[in-house]
């Protein structure tokens, strides 16, 4: 009885293990969305799109400048943050005194533009990028093979979770920035330059997510869909979680990873919508989210 | 001027003298829709027309919910993919005749709209648009692995059959008729729903829930009844289509196609009567243009996204309208 339960988990593993990469993407991923709606009260649509340029940022820095995956770690981020920090000063800002939802239908244009553009410029069916070699191979745990790539993914999302909800809650800027958030008139009385804070905000959170692109090159083809299958779940988990909470947007992208990876295990079909079946429950039970404030 | 509510042209409120609910630039607009709709497929492809009309009842039906209850949904494709699925399926498999079947398609998409609106009204704004999204999505996958649907192929040659058993529907101009027919009685019902007290109620849940709250009216009735209408109709703007094209696919039910209806409303004019119209008219006819340059139609479909949020948000009817001092 032990026996088959012990090789059915052996079995299970990869899977779990698969969905902990998953989780380990919708974690830096919702954790980008959370921090620039707390600050601007936009659902940044284009987050996908984003994460898609910095693979292909990843990808062209390889291709054309022979700049390899460390520098695209951090090469990559600064890139699209600045094109994030453009969209935002240029396009996103003149919308604040408007209704919420005209941000949403924005930066959806946004990522449509930015997928049509890589679409025409590299077609569809994606690009190769290869893990580093410092990153190839794998561990034998006794029970199960774990390549090196696949635990560095969660290892870095993990490092970079941490680090963002330090900056958030342990530094000066963090403050300021939650105090942003709360009573922005108020900051703003006091000297300092919301506005600005509010491009850098959006400008990090895009980072963010290009960073997540380039991580996810090498697991991924790089191709102009891969943000726009990855967004929508994203969407979910943030509903799931609610926005309130750094350390919840983290924790829910994790576990909901988990869980997709155990229903791949155990019946296949649900693995895709198993996700938006939790954001049903959650709203029935707890409709301002797991960790939101009502 | 701060706008405050999500909806198109800030016109008076002042209801003037009307013809069956229509204000008198609304009738004269009405009478000019039928006009053309009566004599453009002597002029114009009928195919392209029928495509035209098919988008726009989408197009109306997602403004119902958008323009008079201020709820965006992102996720209206689920609907119109529904529709086309069910009323295909209805009448390839079982052969049923073409109006039951866009009738089907039209219920089906109403009684998925109904656990869903149930759900999504639970948030509002932002969430409602991520819940609605997410939903469809989920629409998506099962459509794309359920057996009935054809997986990636679709459900293909769907006979238009015989309306009432009688007229063959097969013949482009025949099928006009019928299509016109659901057009403009789905536009007047909608027109209908949004100038009865229930449409009157639905405008007060927009500008002040709160208020509307205090008042008495049990607010999620009239969100979800306006949210499974809404869906009912985009069903059957899909049903129709899927017979015009003898087509039912995938495309229907992406989330691109949610992103679509948007921006048709939006070009039109949310909040406008007549906007939808005009709006997938204008993005139909764009797309038919643009065919042969292949994803710049993407790009360009964004561009406009992006130049109506920023400095073009009443749409083209909402600024018709203000320019002429009327409600549109």
């Amino acid at each position: 009885m032990i026996e088959t339960i012990l090789f059915e988990l052996e079995m299970a593993m990869p899977q779990v293990i698969l969905g902990l990469v998953n989780g380990a993407f919708y974690a830096l991923l919702s954790l980008g969305l959370a921090i620039i709606f707390g600050m601007l009260n936009v659902i940044n649509f284009s987050h996908g799109a984003q994460f898609m340029m910095g693979a292909f940022v990843a990808w062209m820095l390889l291709n054309w400048l022979g700049i390899g995956y460390w520098g695209a770690l951090v090469v990559a981020p600064l890139v699209v943050g600045l094109v994030g920090i453009i969209i935002e000063r240029t396009m996103i800002a003149r919308l604040y005194k408007l209704d919420h939802l005209y941000g949403l239908l924005l930066t959806f244009g946004c990522a449509l533009v930015i997928e049509g553009v890589f679409r025409n410029e590299f077609g569809s069916s994606g690009l190769p990028y290869r893990i580093p070699n410092a990153l190839q191979g794998g561990w034998d745990l006794g029970f199960m093979f774990l390549p090196v790539y696949r635990g560095w993914v969660v290892f870095v999302a993990l490092v970079m979770c941490l680090g963002t909800w330090l900056v958030i809650e342990k530094t000066k800027i963090g403050s300021y920035l939650r105090a942003a958030t709360e009573k922005p008139q108020l900051v703003q009385a006091m000297g300092i330059n919301v506005p600005r804070m509010m491009t850098l905000t959006y400008g990090a959170g895009v980072a963010l997510a290009a960073f997540a692109g380039v991580l996810a090159a090498p697991i991924y083809s790089v191709n102009p869909a891969m943000g726009a299958n990855f967004i929508i779940t994203v969407f979910a988990v943030v509903v799931i979680g609610g926005m309130g909470s750094i350390l919840g947007s983290v924790v829910t992208g994790f576990a909901l990873g988990i869980v997709e990876g155990f229903a791949r295990v155990v019946y296949p079909e649900s693995s895709a919508t198993v996700v938006f079946v939790i954001m049903a429950i959650v709203l029935l039970t707890r409709p301002a989210g797991l960790f939101g404030r009502a | 001027m701060a706008e405050s509510t999500f909806s198109g042209a800030a016109a008076p409120q002042v209801e003037a003298a009307t013809i069956f609910g229509f204000t008198r630039p609304q009738a004269v607009a009405f009478l000019l829709l039928a006009i053309f709709v009566g004599l453009s497929p002597f002029m114009l492809y009928p195919v392209f027309l029928m495509k035209v009309m098919c988008f726009a009842l989408f197009a109306c039906a997602f403004n119902l919910l958008i323009g008079y209850a201020g709820l965006l949904s992102f996720g209206h494709a689920a609907y119109f993919g529904m529709g086309g699925y069910i009323t295909g399926y209805a009448a390839k498999a079982w052969g049923i005749s073409p109006e039951v079947a866009i009738l089907m398609g039209g219920v089906a998409a109403a009684a998925i709209g109904l656990p869903f609106g149930w759900l999504a009204i639970r948030r509002s704004g932002i969430y409602f648009a991520m819940i609605t999204l997410a939903l469809a999505q989920m629409v998506y996958f099962f459509f794309l692995q359920a057996p009935f649907t054809g997986g990636e192929d679709g459900i293909q040659s769907i006979p238009r059959g015989k309306l009432l058993g009688m007229v063959d529907l097969t013949p482009d101009l025949t099928m006009y008729w019928l299509v016109a027919a659901i057009f403009l009685a789905g536009f007047l019902l909608i027109h209908r729903i949004v100038h009865s007290p229930f449409g009157q109620v639905l405008k007060a849940i927009r500008e002040n829930e709160p208020r509307a709250i205090s008042l008495g009216y049990r607010v999620e009735n009239y969100k979800l009844l306006a949210f499974v209408l809404s869906a009912g109709l985009a069903g059957i703007a899909g049903g129709t289509k899927a017979l015009v094209f003898n087509i039912a696919t995938l495309t229907d039910a992406h989330w691109a196609m949610s992103g679509e209806v948007v921006l048709m409303s939006l070009v039109g004019g949310l909040g406008t009567i007549f906007g939808p119209v005009i709006g997938g008219a204008v993005i139909i006819t764009m797309q038919n243009y643009l065919a042969e340059f292949g994803a710049w139609v993407l790009v360009i479909q964004g561009v406009i996204f992006v130049a109506c949020v920023l400095a073009f948000r009443r749409g083209v009817v909402g600024e018709i309208g203000a320019l002429l001092k009327v409600k549109l």
